[in-house]
């Protein structure tokens, strides 16, 4: 089913926007989720005008990023704009094993989640961001219950990222504490950042955080396939794991099953959108920096980028 | 502390002496010697094995999977009609929301202006109470309006004034039906004891896959959280009208209607009206959850500035939040203690309907200044005024400031304190907890609480997340304990005057009704994502109810008897310790027994903190979008909740009834 409507949505669209040029989409409103961090409204916004441009209803339904996979599988939300590989792959892979949810678009953005920190602990780490030399001063990021280990503070554990496995294979001298939430994440790097105490946690891009943190990635091993699965690879014989994050995971589009019949002319539109990174880092921004309410926020982007959206709406029309 | 406080007592009655002294060992016994015995028992007694765990998961997730596919209606299924039902509440909602807010866009009709909703809300508190009511109410409303709230804090307060109603009308039905059949009663009663004490996030997932998620099943989850204690103060208030009240409309002649109608229900007014509070204040409780799963409205705005790391424009939220509960309480509350009034019947029409005029007036004052000024209609934009700045700086004030001192508490805690008694709880072999739990039920209420509490426990063994819900149990045991550390001294301190408890009891009802996702924040700022940070957040919350229960204990001792105290010449320590607290015991107990409601409740929510526990697999659930999971790990909880409230109650009933006091 999903290689069906995989295959259908990379190839055949095209013919079938063509084709159906005569169908008319459903007047049944189509429901965009809004989650609780700010490019992702703005995103969803823009996402939103651009369907109304193409003579769509829309609305916009809050949920939180978790249950919003339920909520798309029943066709209580009409699509998710933003799909993190990382975040929320497992959960989108599972409604689209079950039929429910189709792979709509990928969006030029590449997500990287890797351990990060803040500029100032280069000076009293040198090295970095090499992760041998991380590991050098791994006792600068020791904590009363982990010394001499340092800490690391890593994503909620159902993100599934593999921390503790890559410090045991890389034989690190860390510990990792997993957050609950990114929201966990965000506040003790806010306190760690005014005390400019040394800290090392899990981040991605695009996000909110590089407009308001400087910082950077740690540069592990570089990510290979056979790392995970096959022990012999890389410098760790005997464990898997002992790389770094793929620098280029995906940002996608979902959409409910019914959605390419039931709105033909929205899905074109809709598998035309496509953000980079600094698409996402604007929008970010405009919320977070600019403290602009989303929907301004959204016409700001359009107002910028007209050039790029007026294409996205003159191939599907 | 209770043995030495009741010599006197127990040398009156030799038996009851030597049976307090060995029930609390046979208690104890079986348990100490399983525990020290961990290392020569079996495996099997120690670890609950992975064979022996019953798959109540997959039956869960069989019965919804059940629900929401199969046409056991025929036609339809049973999801098809929890959706169709879900669908009626748009109406009043889109009504309610149109009139605060939104207005009517198809009928040219504009919402109610500010003014108007203010003046309005005023006249209501005057009618109610007084006119200090009527100025906290208008004021309230007009704090929304002023600091840049209006449109959230409408929504918001449209869903709680169409949930509220439809909560308590249910909860209503439900209590009459339980009063009147005595098999519903069966029931219903140890359903509402499990709703109530479920985590409010194992109800999501059902609730997105048979509602749906958006505004609408925001509300409806409202509704659902809502029901209990209305349902549970119906049955209280019927039960306890007077015999003698229902005989006098027996001898008047009522049908079985009109005696439920006429005396039953004006009987019981006043408890009825206090669960109509506690479902308002309940709504107002959910408005932060019920965001998950799509209401909008203040809650929402406040997860994503707490999101954004937005911590001022978060606590500016929540602060409308509190000042909402604050002000539905006390109009709630007034309405309660309100006695029907009469007018004498020459008056004139302006003195039969005061209130009315005065709200007529309101009316009509407000729809001229809204013709005349915009600012009456809706406040601007640009100057609305915000307390962010103040909050912001005041957050990373107390950071800079007292990060590095409290990192010694921090350490020391977690080095001396928690990480041995975790250590000591996770190698608590499960038998072992059997028996004490078993013991002690049946020390406290025979051999039927034993069963009960025993069985509790071994579910939460046999579900198969034993060793999360020991680490649950070690994180609430200690916030529970220093709770009653710190909270008994300052209820102690705040009985002392009238004054003392004045400001305690307001400080209790903001921290309660404060969402509690703003704690969060600040506690991991302070001692960095850990065990620290999350005993903190949950010691916040749930200290409240033991500071509230004794107090109310302390002062509620009967003046004879202090008194009595008095004049055999007791000294003010003695008069406490020896006289008021042995009294005020068993309410304090209460007032424990809700501390661990508040504790489990709490621990659930600090899972977005970082713990190790059943939270943190609720969580997952909720990722992996697993309702049967969801729910299972949701019934470890509640009968976690339930074993020790069931302990508590039974052992505070005993005791009230030694020392007269029930």
């Amino acid at each position: 089913m999903s290689k069906f409507t995989k295959s259908a949505s990379m190839a055949t669209i095209m013919a079938f926007a063509a084709g159906t040029a005569f169908a008319q989409d459903s007047t049944d409103v189509i429901k965009i989720p809004t989650h609780n961090w700010s490019s992702q409204i703005v995103g969803a916004h823009i996402v939103g005008k651009l369907l109304e441009k193409g003579g769509a209803k829309v609305e916009y339904v809050s949920a939180d990023s978790q249950v919003v996979y339920t909520a798309l599988c029943e066709g209580d939300v009409s699509l998710v704009h933003e799909v993190w590989e990382g975040a929320f792959g497992v959960a989108f892979q599972k409604v689209v094993k079950e039929g429910c949810v189709v792979d709509a678009a990928t969006h030029d953005a590449k997500t990287r989640e890797e351990w990060w920190y803040p500029t100032y602990v280069e000076e009293v780490c040198p090295g970095l961001p090499a992760w041998e030399a991380l590991n050098a001063c791994a006792d600068k990021f020791a904590t009363a219950e982990t010394a001499p280990k340092g800490r690391f503070l890593g994503g909620p554990v159902d993100w599934l990222k593999h921390d503790a496995e890559r410090v045991e294979a890389l034989a690190m001298n860390f510990e990792v504490v997993n957050a609950g939430s990114s929201a966990a994440l965000w506040a003790e790097l806010e306190s760690a950042f005014k005390r400019k105490e040394p800290i090392v946690l899990f981040n991605w891009t695009p996000n909110f955080v590089e407009a308001l943190y400087d910082g950077k990635f740690v540069e592990f091993p570089a990510f290979d396939p056979k790392c995970k699965d096959d022990p012999a690879w890389g410098s760790n014989k005997e464990l898997s794991y002992d790389c770094g994050n793929p620098k280029d995971g995906y940002l996608k589009i979902a959409a409910w099953k019914e959605f390419p019949t039931k709105w033909p002319k929205a899905y074109a539109i809709l598998q035309k959108i496509n953000f980079s990174n600094m698409d996402i880092a604007v929008q970010a921004k405009l919320a977070d920096i600019d403290n602009m309410e989303p929907e301004a926020a959204a016409d700001k982007w359009l107002a910028d980028n007209e050039a790029r959206w007026k294409a996205w709406l003159g191939s599907a029309s | 502390m209770s043995a030495a406080t009741l010599p006197r007592q127990e040398s009156m009655e030799p038996q009851t002496q030597l049976a307090s002294m060995t029930r609390p060992l046979l208690v104890i016994l079986p348990f100490a010697i399983l525990l020290l015995a961990a290392s020569v028992l079996p495996d099997w007694a120690v670890q609950v094995p992975k064979g022996w765990t019953i798959p109540f998961v997959d039956w869960a997730n069989t019965v919804i999977g059940h629900l929401r596919d199969d046409a056991i209606f025929g036609l339809f299924s049973f999801r098809d009609l929890t959706r169709g039902i879900a669908e009626l509440i748009t109406w009043p909602l889109a009504f309610v929301e149109g009139l605060l807010v939104a207005g009517f866009p198809k009928l040219g009709i504009a919402a109610m202006p500010w003014v108007m909703t203010a003046g309005l809300s005023g006249v209501l508190g005057w009618y109610l109470k007084d006119w200090r009511l009527g100025a906290l109410a208008a004021g309230c409303v007009a704090y929304m309006a002023i600091f840049g709230k209006w449109e959230l804090s409408m929504i918001t307060l449209s869903v709680v004034l169409v949930a509220a109603p439809i909560a308590g009308l249910i909860g209503f039905g439900i209590g009459i039906l339980a009063v009147k059949k005595q098999w519903f009663e069966a029931l219903i009663v140890p359903l509402l004891n499990v709703l109530q004490s479920l985590p409010h996030f194992s109800y999501l997932i059902p609730i997105a896959v048979f509602i749906g998620v958006g505004h609408k099943a925001g509300t409806i989850a409202t509704v659902i959280f809502a029901i209990p204690p209305m349902a549970r103060l119906t049955i209280l208030g019927l039960k306890g009208v007077a015999e003698e009240v229902r005989e006098a409309g027996k001898m008047a002649g009522c049908t079985r209607f009109q005696t439920l109608w006429m005396v039953e229900i004006p009987a019981a007014r006043q408890p009825l009206l206090v669960g109509v509070n506690q479902v308002i204040m309940q709504c107002l409780a959910m408005v932060v959850i019920a965001s998950f799963v799509g209401a909008r409205g203040l809650g929402h705005d406040l997860l994503f500035r707490l999101q954004a790391l937005k911590i001022g424009q978060a606590l500016e939220s929540g602060v409308a939040i509190v000042l909402m509960a604050i002000t539905l309480d006390q109009l709630s509350r007034a309405a309660a203690h309100k006695q029907p009034a009469h007018a004498a019947t020459d008056a004139t029409l302006l003195e039969r309907f005061p209130f009315l005029a005065a709200a007529l007036a309101v009316i009509a004052a407000s729809l001229l200044l809204a013709a005349i000024t915009p600012y009456a209609q809706a406040w601007p934009a640009e100057l609305a005024l915000s307390t962010a700045p103040f909050w912001d700086a005041l957050v990373d004030w107390i950071t800079l400031t007292l990060y590095d001192p409290l990192q010694y508490l921090r350490n020391a805690m977690l080095l001396y304190v928690l990480i041995p008694i975790r250590d000591l709880f996770q190698s608590i072999p499960w038998t072992a907890m059997v028996a004490l739990v078993a013991a002690a039920g049946w020390s406290l209420g025979g051999l039927r609480l034993s069963l009960t509490v025993s069985g509790f426990v071994l579910f939460i063994a046999f579900a198969g997340y034993w060793e999360r819900s020991l680490i649950t149990a070690y994180m609430v045991t200690v916030a529970v304990l220093l709770c009653i550390a710190i909270g008994l001294p300052i209820g102690i301190w705040a009985s002392r005057s009238e004054r003392r408890t004045g400001i305690a009891k307001l400080l209790c009802d903001t921290f309660q009704t404060f969402p509690s996702f703003i704690y969060l924040i600040p506690v991991i700022m302070l001692f960095k994502v850990g065990d620290v940070a999350a005993i903190s957040a949950i010691i916040i919350y749930a200290m409240i109810p033991i500071v509230r229960y004794t107090i109310f204990g302390l002062r509620n001792v009967p003046q004879e008897i202090v008194e009595a105290g008095i004049t055999s010449g007791c000294t003010q320590r003695q008069l406490l310790w020896n006289i008021r607290m042995p009294l005020a015991f068993p309410e304090i107990m209460l007032g424990i027994n809700q501390t661990i409601m508040f504790a489990l409740f709490m621990v659930i929510i600090a899972a977005f903190i970082g713990t190790k526990d059943i939270g943190q697999e609720i969580f997952r659930a909720l990722t992996f979008n697993d309702a049967g999971k969801g729910l299972v790990l949701g019934l470890c909880v509640a009968f976690m909740g339930l074993t020790a409230d069931q302990l508590i109650t039974a052992w505070a009933t005993k005791r009230k009834q030694r020392l007269g006091l029930a």
